[in-house]
């Protein structure tokens, strides 16, 4: 038996499909912003890491400190 | 790749009766543009007089703990395998976690997905009885995004659920409850505490930073975080960072911090239990509460001409903490029958001094 398929379901994928004919909008010489340290998450991970540290300890939440994995988009 | 570079750093934390402070050092190397090895050393100098233990009669008390880590990042065309092993070690607490990362640039690389996995096994002791021993199981699943949305704006997305089982109580400390439930001038007496022995959380946190045209950012983070022991918590955080005569950087920040009690969490019970299943906590870091931080922190760098050294940097940071408690009461407050107690509340500051080199 085929499965109707709804058509939200079809409308959320919509912008799955135009993100893939979409070509990247920030080109690379516009990324000389994003390069520079002021723009990272995480500037000093040593010192970022002691202060997640500091609240782990004295606090009930814990986790999604975004600790590393940060893309700068100029790699 | 990740920059190669050295910290080294020395913190301090100073509240509520407590210090903290010690050296850290991290290290990181890459070898030919595909692999990144790091290693970290850390220490804390542990010097109590909390509440906790001043209030249930336990004299203060000195310890050290000491943490080792090891990692290594591997690049193969737009993605980063990661694999790590971090161990700590103290007089009553030791932990060791294996972690493994991967991520993945696309899109013409404004946009990186991230996943890791850590999992961890602690052993707990408590000083001074030797018959005593208990352990943790740890497991957390992280999920990341990072996507540039503008030249000047970048968001992200995390999320991270963690989950523990074994004993999860801290063995030395105990709830309170009235000596006569129908007389509280009676006063009140203490028992060891008793917790469920499996914790699952959930955090998620949308964050973004924004550069600004005079060589300045502004960045703002949100975390929801609920877990099945009744807590739920937000936290918020507003950065300003500002270049200052080229070698200067001065940030200053703000973050607000709330959170409910635990479904167990009471400051004062009316009578004890011996059921195993009835789980009652007095641990303030479970109760109604909140804290604001103010931060500031200057950093001056510049580069290096050496044949070994790029750059270099030095950094202070200085934190204040205000905490505020909503339903774990003051025990030093003598002269209050029990429950009536003023709120407790303190303030801490925490320091940082960092040397940075480049290579």
């Amino acid at each position: 038996m085929v499965k109707r398929v709804r058509l939200p379901v079809l409308l959320s994928l919509l912008p799955v499909l135009a993100a893939c004919g979409t070509q990247p909008w920030v080109k690379p010489y516009e990324r000389q912003h994003l390069a520079d340290p002021i723009m990272s998450f995480d500037r000093d991970p040593l010192a970022a890491g002691y202060s997640a540290h500091v609240y782990q300890v004295r606090e009930g939440a814990r986790g999604a400190e975004g600790g590393g994995g940060g893309g700068c988009g100029c790699n | 790749m990740p920059e190669e570079r050295g910290d080294a750093m020395y913190h301090r934390y100073d509240g509520g009766g407590v210090t903290v402070d010690g050296p850290a050092v991290m290290v990181r190397k890459n070898f030919k543009e595909s692999v990144s090895v790091s290693g970290s050393w850390y220490v804390d100098n542990v010097s109590s007089a909390s509440i906790d233990v001043i209030t249930t009669g336990a004299s203060p008390y000195g310890e050290t703990r000491t943490e080792y880590s090891v990692g290594a990042d591997y690049l193969y065309d737009k993605s980063i395998v990661g694999v790590g092993y971090t161990n700590s070690d103290e007089s009553d607490y030791q932990s060791n976690t294996v972690y493994f990362n991967v991520s993945q640039d696309f899109f013409g690389d404004l946009s990186t997905l991230s996943f890791g996995y850590s999992q961890g096994r602690d052993d707990v002791y408590q000083n001074g009885n030797p018959d005593f021993a208990g352990n943790i199981d740890r497991y957390n699943y992280r999920l990341g995004l990072s996507q540039v949305v503008t030249p000047s704006l970048v968001v992200g997305l995390n999320y991270e659920m963690v989950t523990e089982e074994g004993y999860l109580n801290n063995p030395y400390r105990s709830y309170r409850y009235l000596t006569n439930p129908l007389d509280p001038a009676q006063g009140y007496q203490f028992a060891r505490e008793v917790y469920p022995t499996t914790h699952t959380s959930d955090a998620a946190a949308l964050r973004f930073i924004y550069y600004l045209d005079w060589r300045a950012s502004v960045g703002g983070s949100y975390r929801f975080y609920t877990d099945d022991w009744g807590v739920d918590a937000n936290t918020v955080q507003l950065t300003y960072t500002h270049v200052l005569l080229e070698n200067w950087v001065v940030d200053f920040k703000y973050r607000y911090y709330e959170q409910s009690a635990a479904d167990f969490y009471g400051d004062l019970f009316q009578t004890p239990s011996q059921d195993p299943k009835n789980y009652r906590g007095r641990d303030k870091e479970l109760s109604n509460f909140n804290n604001h931080t103010v931060s500031l922190y200057l950093s001056y760098s510049r580069p290096v001409r050496n044949r070994y050294v790029d750059r270099a940097s030095l950094s202070l940071q200085w934190d204040r903490i205000w905490f505020s408690y909503d339903d774990f009461r003051n025990l030093n407050d003598h002269t209050a029958i029990p429950g009536d107690e003023a709120l407790y509340d303190f303030e801490a500051d925490v320091y940082k001094l960092l040397f940075t080199v480049w290579y």
